[in-house]
């Protein structure tokens, strides 16, 4: 990139000014304008807050138990009513007789935890990754590559399948599975971002005044590639949930009892397809709804950042 | 153009041997393997003894790194070893299955280029209008959609319909006949997974396809022809279409690589007996060669398309020049 010229500088400085303007209306009357220029983004924000208040009020949303087996009820249908506990199963229950809609709220806690940690892990690794090797450049930076090109070479799954085959099934191992793909996915776009911001001369200056590498790294590049990394930290969201529930799905992911939509559609939501058909639909209106609801929010992160993609 | 072939395929080498350490250690980080599984997975008394003839056996008694250069030597030599569970050839387990996938994938691809071209022009032409935003949600849809629930639905639409019209419910048949044996009992069975995988691969390219066309159709050429007084259809379909299919060509090429491993949660919804499925099994059986094996099939196919695309590229578009 060549060094800000007189029209960028102007440039910023028309943007100070809006933001300046942007800053004396209050909040809301922000948020309306926000959520006006990007109809579908801001409906996917609000679906992820209902998942988010959702996941995080679980325990007060539900009444029935998410984890206990109740034989009586297997496959009970939408709308059964449990004589004991006097409660209506209101989406049907599972082949274990727990209430559907209770484990899809809990599920959400599943899918937005592992959806979170693995985004804002894997892409957080591959900010550093990336502007430390634009910064170093040289053997660092090469070595760094190759290793980026090798893990790339993976598709998503079969590399996450692989780590699962290693470290064995679980939450936890599902979370290392997905964020080790992301990782080098992050790296590499940051890290050409890096590049453009090593040469502009701020860098050589704060180099000059003797700043360790460490500062100029954390204060001075990292800040100036945040656009690439918010981009694919909202992008990486939708991914992990769908990964997850991939990976749930065959088996290879969260077990059981905890719930997770792709591991109630394993269950054996093939075999009561015919009998049971909510046992295999309401899960993957779930997933289908939150990796919705990132991508659109996604999207609109990505068309607010980076003008150069907007009307994409 | 060859010089840069030669150095592209140069620079493959070490990222293939790169893969091959990293899934070759990666297997082998945790202790247990196939012998254990399979003599004391059923939580039955093993012999110590048993167990430790079959790691002989299959040469899992040996240094790791004895091991690992085992694994590279079957490279040079063409022989990929036995598969750990079964004892047959992984040539032959891989063989076996091959077809079907393929012919999966090639389906899958029809069926993603068969939507995508057409949605994606429409949503462009008609940018910002309800059309657009109705084909932009069903591509946006499509990404949403777990290809294993969409497969669900599918055998649950298809055992309603049919136990609808038909009287008695129809499921696709289960066991593969090659397309040349039997087409329609073929497709019957494949068509399901092809439509399942193939619309949310489209979805990728219906954006892809929108999103180059919209820029193409702000290039001065476009604007000369407009000026020129030409019909729309035919700057359109002649002019822009044309120079927008590029990238559409490296999404559908990279993908259709992808397809190739990726089936793996497809092939389980539907029972096929596909390379995806070998692949989740032998990971199951901690089949150490099988699972490696796979891997680099899947990886080699996957960085020679990402080659091919980008030679392709070159090809298609005269001012791209490589060095």
């Amino acid at each position: 990139m060549t060094p800000p010229s007189e029209t960028a500088a102007a440039e910023i400085e028309v943007e100070a000014d809006f933001e300046e303007l942007a800053e004396k209306k209050p909040w809301y009357i922000r948020t309306i304008e926000m959520a006006r220029q990007q109809p579908l983004a801001a409906s996917g924000f609000v679906i992820i807050i209902i998942m988010l208040l959702m996941a995080i009020f679980a325990d007060l949303l539900t009444v029935f138990p998410a984890e206990d087996n109740d034989l009586e009820y297997m496959l009970a249908e939408p709308g059964t009513i449990h004589s004991d506990l006097e409660l209506t199963f209101l989406l049907g229950a599972d082949q274990f007789g727990r209430d559907l809609l209770t484990r899809i709220v809990y599920g959400a806690r599943t899918a937005l935890f592992v959806g979170f940690t693995c985004a804002i892990i894997g892409s957080t690794l591959g900010l550093i990754l990336g502007v430390a090797s634009a910064y170093f450049g040289g053997w660092f930076d090469l070595v760094v590559q190759r290793v980026v090109d090798v893990v790339m070479a993976f598709p998503l799954i079969i590399l996450a399948l692989a780590v699962v085959a290693t470290l064995g099934p679980g939450t936890q191992n599902v979370i290392i599975a997905i964020t080790i793909p992301f990782i080098p996915q992050c790296a590499r776009v940051v890290r050409s971002n890096a590049l453009a911001i090593r040469e502009i001369p701020y860098v050589d200056a704060a180099r000059a005044l003797g700043f360790s590498n460490a500062r100029i790294i954390m204060r001075h590049m990292v800040p100036n590639v945040m656009a690439p990394y918010l981009i694919m930290l909202t992008s990486f969201l939708g991914q992990a949930i769908l990964l997850e529930a991939s990976l749930s799905y065959l088996g290879m992911g969260v077990q059981e009892p905890t719930p997770a939509w792709g591991l109630m559609l394993q269950g054996g939501a093939e075999e009561f397809a015919e009998s049971a058909p909510w046992v295999a639909i309401w899960p993957g209106v779930a997933i289908s709804l939150a990796v919705f609801a990132f991508n659109l929010f996604g999207d609109g992160v990505r068309d607010t950042l980076d003008p150069k993609l907007r009307s994409r | 153009m060859s010089k840069y072939i030669l150095k592209r395929l140069l620079m493959l080498i070490p990222t293939l041997i790169g893969a091959a350490i990293f899934v070759f250690f990666l297997l082998r980080l945790v202790p247990g393997d196939v012998c254990e599984l399979r003599l004391a997975g059923t939580g039955l008394y093993a012999d110590p003894a048993e167990i430790a003839l079959c790691q002989k056996n299959l040469g899992l008694d040996q240094p790791l790194i004895v091991q690992f250069f085992d694994f590279l030597w079957g490279y040079v030599v063409f022989d990929l070893g036995d598969s750990m569970w079964t004892g047959f050839p992984v040539v032959h387990e891989i063989g076996l299955r091959f077809e079907l996938s393929l012919q999966v994938a090639i389906m899958a691809t029809a069926v993603a280029v068969i939507i995508a071209i057409p949605l994606g022009v429409i949503s462009a032409v008609k940018q910002d209008t309800w059309i657009d935003y109705v084909v932009r949600t069903f591509s946006i849809a499509g990404i949403a959609m777990p290809s294993f629930w969409l497969g669900i639905l599918i055998i649950l639409g298809l055992l309603i319909s049919t136990q609808h019209f038909l009287g008695e419910p129809w499921m696709p048949p289960i066991d593969y006949v090659p397309i040349w044996e039997d087409p329609m009992r073929n497709l019957s069975q494949l068509i399901w997974p092809a439509v399942a995988t193939g619309y949310r691969y489209s979805a990728v390219a219906t954006r892809m396809t929108r999103s180059a066309l919209l820029e193409v159709l702000r290039e001065d050429y476009v604007r000369t022809a407009r000026a020129k007084g030409l019909i729309e259809k035919i700057i359109i379909n002649r002019h822009a279409l044309k120079n927008s299919l590029l990238p559409v060509v490296t999404i559908i090429a990279i993908e259709f690589a992808f397809l190739m491993g990726g089936l793996v949660v497809t092939e389980q919804v539907f029972n096929l007996n596909g390379l995806g499925k070998l692949f989740v099994e032998s990971v199951g059986a901690q089949d150490f060669n099988m699972t490696q094996q796979l891997v680099m099939l899947v990886v080699v196919i996957f960085v020679f398309t990402n080659l091919f695309v980008d030679v392709l590229y070159a090809w298609l578009d005269p001012r791209i020049r490589y060095s």
